[in-house]
């Protein structure tokens, strides 16, 4: 309340837009101040993302207009929202791989003498701006050798230095370590301090409390609520904005009997997992993999379904050993895999959610080991779009157009209409998914954990981890850290045991 | 845009009631510009609609059409590839040689399929296993299997006294001449091979992302090789049917014949980034493309203006699909 007299650098007044029979955004109003962070929250769908777009210029509004520094401003292209100072660093970054830090910051403004670029003058320039930024790089290292994390930095830095007056961050996190989030969060408050008007989406409910100034809460393309503190607000209020109803508890837990041994992996390497790694899971078992990015779970399970090269040790799937580097064989041994890049490995986005669902279980019911049913699979689609509750106009639509949940869903139901699903490895599963549809692809998880399935959960998200597995694993640089009882872990011990040694093990998440 | 009522809607996108007619249009406007062209070039160009006119279009293009079948899967899986103009040669000559040694027809086709098999095999071999990029591999064949036609020909034209060698390329069946019959039987084929077969759909969905197919379990290499094989094949027949029409397996025929190919795919609105393709386009655009042909030579139109005109409407065709995809991905 105590900026409320003061106005908005930025504001949105009745912002509507409109695409073919959806209405994207409707009556949107609220303001950001400068030197603020200002939060937006929402499931996915709820109309952030359009908003966005809109505020970067590749929407014209509807209805209503945009206000910057108590100028209306209509923006015909991106180009002309650069230009008014704004920059929004998407969640996939743009940048030139081949080119260098440096290059990349002065992209068509390299300073040059009689057409030939002034190396040395630009090394300096970039240093000293770096510098000034309280970054530290290497202005003559690659883009696409440094981290996610530096990368971003090398973004931010870019929309600063075209004198950016407003921020927008979409899900700036979301594949970042630790280290590397607290690093961005410094800057974000160096810029706050600077006097920058800045936007922050992020569905990670700890951050907006860590970072945010103000907040507004989205669903269904209206504004909600808008928070002009943080200051006694809690989760729960917001997640019941955001969700529309009161969801108590979003992990929903359900204990549940184990029963034997169905998948045991011994001792196996391979080219990014250099350390023997043994592990089980028992029928009905959920075991959550825990660890910071570039810990090395992910590359094991890989190497465990046959993704990548398995160059020693053994998988038995009820005690059944699996050939090595073979997915097909693994999946006929019931041993099936929801890989960590939905839209690089799982997805076909082209095709429709029901050639995405019966792919695999395709080959079951072929007519003559050649034609592919069209009944039995129509069927199937339809089936697993009820039981899931995978939202899509039909089953044709293409799965590029559904959002992160209902896509993660469809991958689901690919090996749910196997049949013969034992083991199961989901790899982030529900990365960028909004908290209603994390919620029902849990209770996906408990449903087939109480048939038998023994289930590996690879998250990077604590409280996730935490709260659906009964079994924590940590892994820290390539190797099983710890083990946890579900009754025994707790964010401190399980996060102390992720971090590698000699790491500082304070700081690295309030609350 | 639509006007919406002020009232929100449901957040699952209800579609409004005119769009169906729009994707009726986007999904035919391949077909509805080939019915325009053919009726105005009906109306314009003397000679043009006549049934002697309309078959030897469909004489001309039936070489180009039945390898645009197999070519389409290629496309589809997001390959592609350039050898085929010199299969379509050294199976030519192959079949010729074969004929004149042995004195059968029969076996000198069949030598002429397993040697484009062969070629197919190995390019689909290093394409799937070494993942060497198709462009390269095939561009590499092309020049291998050119100058292997030459070689084996020793850069003659290669004629056959057998009379059977004439049948299939100038023969009529039922009114029309076999080498047509042969392309319609192959879009039929390969149209069911398409839409249909487990082998047809996965080749889609390997176009749309490789990798996320093979974690899915499907056995992208191998269906990368069939692929190529098959191609190998349909394009080695199309060469016999040709050195049949021409009565001589002739070394530099089918030069630029892989560029008429994909060009006639790509007009059907095949798209070269995978994925995506019907079986009907690829009949509209090889339509197409003969008919343009076939209207220019009766308007007495010079070969050098052919080429820019060819040229252009290929442009127009790409643009027409990028503008019809931008819409889609909003």
């Amino acid at each position: 309340m105590s900026t409320a007299d003061a106005t908005p650098y930025l504001q949105f007044e009745s912002i509507g837009k409109s695409f073919p029979g959806v209405r994207a955004l409707a009556d949107v109003s609220f303001g950001v101040h400068a030197g603020s962070v200002h939060g937006l929250l929402g499931e996915n769908g709820a109309g952030k993302s359009t908003t966005m777009k809109i505020l970067g210029g590749e929407y014209a509004p509807d209805e209503g207009r945009l206000i910057i520094g108590g100028q209306p401003r209509q923006f015909r292209s991106s180009a002309e929202a650069i230009a008014a100072g704004v920059a929004i660093i998407h969640q996939e970054l743009q940048y030139v791989p081949e080119l260098s830090v440096m290059e990349n910051l002065l992209l068509g403004r390299l300073p040059t003498r009689m057409g030939f670029v002034q190396r040395r003058q630009a090394l300096a320039w970039t240093r000293e701006k770096l510098d000034a930024l309280g970054v530290d790089l290497d202005p003559r290292a690659k883009m696409r050798n440094i981290s996610i994390g530096q990368r971003q930095m090398v973004e931010i830095c870019k929309a600063i230095l075209r004198d950016a007056r407003i921020l927008a961050l979409d899900e700036p996190t979301s594949s970042l370590s630790h280290r590397e989030t607290e690093v961005l969060f410094r800057l974000v408050r160096d810029l706050r301090a600077q006097g920058k008007a800045m936007i922050y989406i992020s569905h990670r409910l700890d951050e907006i409390f860590e970072l945010c100034d103000a907040a507004t809460v989205f669903r269904d393309g209206r504004k909600i609520a808008d928070f002009d503190t943080l200051e006694g607000v809690t989760r729960e209020t917001l997640v019941q904005r955001m969700v529309g109803r009161q969801l108590d508890d979003i992990f929903g837990y359900r204990p549940r009997e184990l029963g034997d041994v169905r998948m045991s992996v011994r001792g196996i390497t391979g080219h990014k997992v250099h350390e023997p790694v043994d592990f089980e899971v028992r029928s009905g078992e959920i075991v959550g993999f825990f660890g910071l990015v570039g810990a090395g779970r992910s590359e094991t399970m890989r190497v465990v379904y046959g993704a990548d090269k398995r160059l020693g040790g053994s998988v038995q799937i009820d005690g059944k050993a699996l050939p090595a580097t073979d997915v097909r064989a693994a999946i006929r041994a019931g041993l099936m895999f929801c890989p960590e890049d939905r839209k690089e490995d799982g997805i076909v986005g082209v095709r429709s959610v029901s050639e995405n669902i019966n792919i695999s279980a395709r080959r079951n019911h072929l007519r003559a080991g050649l034609f592919v049913d069209d009944a039995i699979e129509a069927k199937t689609a339809d089936d697993f779009i009820k039981r899931l509750s995978i939202r899509t106009p039909n089953r044709r639509q293409e799965i590029r157009l559904l959002s992160g949940g209902n896509q993660q869903k469809a991958i689901l139901a690919r090996w749910l209409a196997e049949g013969d699903l034992r083991v199961l490895i989901v790899d982030e599963p529900t990365r960028g998914i909004d908290v209603g549809a994390k919620n029902e692809i849990y209770n996906v998880l408990y449903a087939l954990a109480e048939r038998g399935v023994a289930i590996v959960m690879v998250s990077s998200e604590l409280p996730e981890v935490l709260g659906v597995s009964d079994r924590i694993v940590v892994m820290c640089n390539g190797r099983i850290a710890g083990q946890f009882a579900r009754d025994q872990a707790n964010e401190e011990n399980v996060l102390a045991c992720a971090l590698p040694e000699g790491a500082p093990k304070a700081n690295q998440r309030r609350n | 845009m639509s006007q919406t009522s002020p009232t929100l809607s449901s957040p699952t996108p209800n579609t409004p009631q005119h769009s169906w007619l729009r994707s009726a249009i986007d999904d035919y406007s391949l077909a509805l510009i080939f019915i325009v062209l053919f009726a105005v070039l009906s109306g314009t160009v003397p000679y043009f609609f006549s049934w002697d006119n309309i078959v030897s279009v469909a004489l001309s293009v039936s070489q180009i059409g039945m390898v645009a079948c197999t070519m389409m899967f290629c496309l589809a899986s997001r390959d592609f590839d350039l050898s085929v103009g010199s299969t379509v040669a050294f199976a030519g000559v192959t079949c010729a040689m074969v004929a004149n040694a042995t004195g059968s027809v029969m076996l000198g086709m069949a030598a002429s399929l397993v040697a484009g098999a062969v070629i197919g095999f190995i390019n689909g071999a290093i394409i799937a296993k070494l993942k060497i990029n198709a462009l390269i591999t095939t561009l590499a064949m092309m020049e291998i299997v050119r100058g292997l036609a030459f070689l084996v020909s020793k850069g003659q034209a290669v004629g056959v006294s057998n009379e059977a060698f004439y049948v299939i390329g100038t023969n009529m069946l039922f009114g029309l001449p076999i080498p047509v019959w042969i392309t319609v039987a192959c879009f039929v084929v390969f149209g069911v091979m398409l839409n249909k077969t487990a082998y047809g759909r996965n080749t889609l969905a390997i176009g749309g992302n490789p990798e996320a197919v093979r974690l899915a379990g499907v056995a992208v290499d191998r269906t990368r090789i069939v692929i190529f094989l098959i191609q190998g094949v349909v394009a080695a027949f199309a060469g016999v049917i040709l050195a049949s029409r021409i009565t001589s397996g002739q070394p530099n025929a089918g030069e630029g014949f892989e560029l008429d190919v994909i060009s006639a795919c790509v007009l059907g609105g095949v798209s070269l980034a995978g994925g995506r393709d019907t079986i009907s386009g690829v009949l509209v655009g090889v339509l197409i493309m003969g008919t343009v042909q076939n209207a220019m030579n009766l308007m007495n139109i010079d070969t050098f203006y052919q080429y820019v005109v060819r040229g252009a409407i290929l442009l127009a065709a790409v643009l027409v699909d990028q503008l019809k995809n931008r819409r889609a991905t909003h």
